[in-house]
């Protein structure tokens, strides 16, 4: 008996006891409970997961309870664990546990401390149920559970205006990408009859036609609801928003795992994706896109936190660029190195911030190297694993998505293209965040600069446990031409995803393709230092000389305008003319008043009768009898 | 026989209209007892001489002497009938009646009624056993649920009344 | 034997005359009286069916009307006194107050 129910468990019981008990039993009792509910979940993850290595089919599935039975449908709560949902089960718990220890140090001395971990827990609790569940109907209990919790964290200073305001932009954005899941799930219940996965997998290509129109409908609104959760191209401008929450926040829900829901689910259903080659396509063209878009935008913004955002974004895109050419297992490849480094970037930046006293503009740091080293050395470690320097995690998962860009049936030179710019600029905007925090001289405000000092413990531990992965992650998944080591994820994912055809392309051109891609990693990071290690002199004078560039880059391209002038301007003048002045005041309002009246004037009409009279009430009581003698006869 | 049936029946009747018509209510009182005497009467030619005892002894004896204390006990100077004019609602209350007379006088006479089937209580028997002894046994076996609820009835009523009348109002 | 139809129709004639009485007069206890006598006319009529059908169920139906004509008769009139003592009238007319 494997016991998978065990993982979900032990958060909801934090969950539980935290957001009951917390407050009356204070910081001790939640600063246990918190972290060890989901390091618990981490033990049993990862004994899940040997067990099953070790199973027939890799797959373990546990029957729980039947939720809902109708006619021929059935959906159960069942827990599955295979090779993609143990993968998940151990980032989210492993790097979960982690940012909950570093949130010990980091939330220290807060306001509703106790509320936060409750949220946490509940985070990954629901976090777990989407990963382990074997249906969409429980995919999409944890979805909109993971949603929530998400939208409680954003908002967790809530007298905050903007982080209440980025918690619903948030929630709304989310909203729309949850239409299109529900439409597809419908879609795909009408189509094959059942809701599981496996079902899904298995009949998809029996029961869909090879580019047809159904399967391109139901691929294209999952893939919208994957943009909402994953923060793309159209649904990206809440993400960066996102960061209003607590750093902890924002390095386990807005890096590590909730935005990587969407991913999840393509790749859980890859086999109905490849019958879409046009859905592929978009996802490609779409995460191609959103990585150099973000790109762009984070080397020119000056708060720490918006540049990790951003590049977040950037990096889901490559994700998505990966499924979107077929290479499922470098895509989820990517998701594990990815929450590994920016999990550890984003705890780096929030030990800055909390040596800084909560300043997050760039402009006002610099020359930290030297007082908090150990922030240093991790972040610098975490940079150098995204911008692909040979041999760091990053390098091998990122290479392996720009070849496989270059060499899938689905991709094209314009994909690889695209990708190695963004890479550039990966590179670009990650040394240039280091070079102004840590190097150069100090633009600190003079009364914090003298209280600046090294985190605790438990913000440090975590940042070097991450900066061990983020250094040696990539050797689970060596691509073939080092000849090195085995690869380990095309082993573990054997069989797994939808097969698709091998690409073409020799060894040569791979080489060729990342000594190019490492050699413009190596000078964008010369750049970086050349233009940022000693201030903003030259950064000035280059903007000076692009100033339109410039702009566009550090108002985001104007979406958020671009949003604001098609959607919530037009919205707002149609509810107001419309739906409020027209529709409410005349036929809502015109509806309730005539009801009230119509009620009034039978009221006066009938008035007369109940008047008091006895003697009246017993002449209209004969005239009842009268009738009921007539009916009689 | 038949004739002294008419004659109660014509004297019952007399005394309904005194109840109507005449202005005094000790007036319409006494003529109600007499009516009820008259029935008493066409019940005994009815076989139904338990029914003719009770019906002298509860009604014309103990209601009719309540009502008349009562009346005796609140001044009755106030209490005429108000004017004698034809207004709507007096000729509406008579057509009304004269139709409900109508309706059930052509209910009773028409042919459904008398398809009853027959009981098993003939005259035969009843006067074998006694009317009373009947009435007792039935009342006691098939109808003792209903008699106990009457009994409950009869006493919440009788507390209720104390309750009523003793209260003060302000 | 006299016709039941004759001794039926007395029960209506008798019935009529109380729910005129209960329409037209004013005095509160001669419309209680007229009350008692339509229970009278029902009174009359059960014992003719009861006689013609063979049957003893009308006559135990007579013992549980007067029962009840007993208990609403004792519970009307103390009514009518609790009200005569604020109201010091038994005109119906005058009892046209639909709250307290």
């Amino acid at each position: 008996m494997s016991q998978i129910w065990l993982v979900p468990a032990f958060p909801l019981l934090g969950f539980i006891l935290n957001g009951m008990l917390g407050k009356r039993f204070g910081t001790r009792f939640v600063s246990i409970v918190g972290p060890l509910a989901i390091g618990l979940a981490f033990a049993q993850s990862v004994v899940l997961f040997f067990q099953m290595l070790n199973a027939d089919g890799n797959v373990l599935s546990e029957h729980l309870y039947t939720w809902i039975k109708s006619g021929n449908f059935e959906a159960g709560i069942n827990f599955q664990v295979d090779q993609l949902s143990g993968l998940y089960l151990l980032v989210i718990t492993g790097v979960g546990f982690l940012i909950h220890i570093y949130s010990l140090g980091y939330m220290k001395g807060e306001a509703g401390y106790y509320r936060f971990f409750a949220y946490l827990n509940l985070f990954v609790f629901f976090m777990l149920i989407l990963v382990l569940g074997d249906g969409f109907l429980l995919m999409f209990v944890g979805w909109e559970g993971v949603g929530l919790c998400s939208y409680l964290l954003i908002g967790y200073y809530f007298e905050k205006d903007s982080a209440a305001a980025a918690a619903k932009k948030a929630f709304l954005f989310n909203r729309v990408g949850d239409f299109g899941v529900l439409s597809a799930v419908l879609l795909i219940f009408l189509t094959f009859g059942s809701i599981e996965f496996n079902a899904v997998n298995a009949e998809a290509a029996a029961r869909l036609e090879h580019g047809g129109i159904l399967v391109t409908i139901i691929t294209l609104l999952l893939f919208l609801g994957a943009t909402g959760k994953s923060a793309q191209i159209p649904l990206f401008v809440w993400l960066p928003d996102a960061m209003e929450g607590p750093t902890p926040v924002s390095a386990l829900i807005h890096a590590a795992t909730m935005v990587t829901a969407g991913l999840y689910m393509v790749a859980r259903l890859s086999h109905l994706f490849v019958l879409a080659p046009l859905t592929m396509n978009i996802i490609a063209a779409i995460g191609a896109l959103t990585a150099l878009l973000a790109a762009s935008i984070a080397i020119t913004q000056t708060d720490i936190k918006r540049v990790l955002a951003y590049s977040t974004v950037s990096q889901l895109g490559y994700m998505f660029l990966a499924m979107g050419v077929g290479a499922f297992t470098t895509g989820v490849f990517h998701v594990m190195t990815h929450a590994f480094f920016k999990a550890l970037l984003f705890l780096g930046s929030g030990s800055v911030i909390l040596a800084v006293h909560h300043e997050q503009d760039m402009r006002k740091m610099g020359a930290l190297k030297n007082k908090l080293p150990i922030t240093y050395i991790t972040m610098l470690l975490g940079t150098m694993a995204i911008s692909g320097i040979p041999f760091f995690s990053g390098f091998f998962s990122k290479d392996e998505i720009l070849w496989y860009a270059f060499s899938s049936p689905f991709g094209s030179a314009w994909f690889w293209g695209i990708g190695f710019l963004t890479a550039g600029l990966t590179a670009f905007y990650m040394f240039r965040m280091i070079y102004l925090t840590f190097h150069g001289e100090s633009r600190v405000d003079q009364h914090v600069a003298e209280h600046v000092s090294e985190s605790p413990v438990s913000i440090t531990i975590p940042l070097a446990i991450l900066a061990v992965l983020s250094v040696f992650g990539g050797f689970f998944g060596v691509p073939h031409i080092f000849h090195l080591l085995p690869n380990n994820m095309e082993q573990l994912f054997h069989g797994f995803f939808a097969e698709i055809p091998s690409g073409h392309g020799a060894a040569l051109t791979e080489w060729i393709l990342m000594v190019l891609s490492v050699l413009s990693a190596v000078l964008a990071w010369y750049l970086a230092s050349r233009v940022y290690k000693s201030g903003f002199e030259i950064a000035s004078r280059l903007r000076e000389k692009w100033e339109w560039a410039y702009k566009i880059s550090l108002n985001k391209w104007y979406v958020d305008e671009l949003y604001n002038l098609v959607l919530i301007k037009p919205g707002h003048l149609f509810t107001t003319h419309f739906l409020w002045r027209l529709f409410d005041l005349n036929i809502i309002d015109r509806i309730v008043n005539t009801s009230g009246a119509v009620a009034r004037t039978a009221g006066n009409t009938i008035r007369p009768f109940q008047n008091g009279l006895t003697q009246n009430y017993a002449l209209i009581f004969t005239f009842g009898t009268f009738l009921v003698l007539l009916y009689l006869i | 026989m038949l004739t002294i049936f008419y004659i109660f029946a014509a004297l019952s009747v007399f005394g309904a209209l005194g109840v109507l018509f005449l202005k005094n209510p000790i007036h319409c009182a006494l003529s109600l007892v007499g009516t009820f005497f008259c029935l008493g009467s066409i019940y005994v030619m009815l076989n139904a001489e338990f029914v003719a005892v009770i019906q002298v002894l509860i009604y014309a004896g103990a209601i009719m002497v309540l009502f008349l204390f009562v009346l005796m006990l609140l001044s009755s100077s106030d209490t005429e009938m108000s004017s004698n004019k034809w207004t709507a609602g007096k000729i509406l209350a008579g057509l009304l009646s004269l139709g409900i007379f109508v309706q059930i006088a052509y209910l009773f006479t028409g042919n459904e009624l008398k398809l009853g089937t027959k009981g098993e209580y003939p005259i035969e028997v009843v006067e074998e056993i006694g009317s009373i002894a009947l009435i007792g046994r039935l009342l006691f076996t098939d109808y003792i649920l209903s008699f106990e609820i009457i009994v409950i009835l009869l006493l919440v009523a009788v507390i209720g009344a104390v309750v009523i009348a003793k209260r003060k109002f302000h | 034997m006299i016709p039941i139809e004759h001794i039926l129709l007395l029960s209506v004639l008798l019935f009529t005359i109380g729910v005129l009485g209960v329409m037209l007069r004013r005095n509160v206890i001669v419309i209680f009286m007229s009350i008692e006598l339509m229970l009278n006319a029902v009174n009359l009529s059960f014992v003719t069916f009861s006689r013609s059908l063979d049957s003893m169920t009308g006559v135990v139906f007579i013992f549980f009307i007067i029962v009840v004509a007993a208990a609403e008769a004792v519970v009307g009139l103390s009514i009518i006194l609790s009200i005569y003592r604020t109201r010091k009238s038994l005109n119906i007319e005058e009892f046209n107050l639909l709250k307290w």
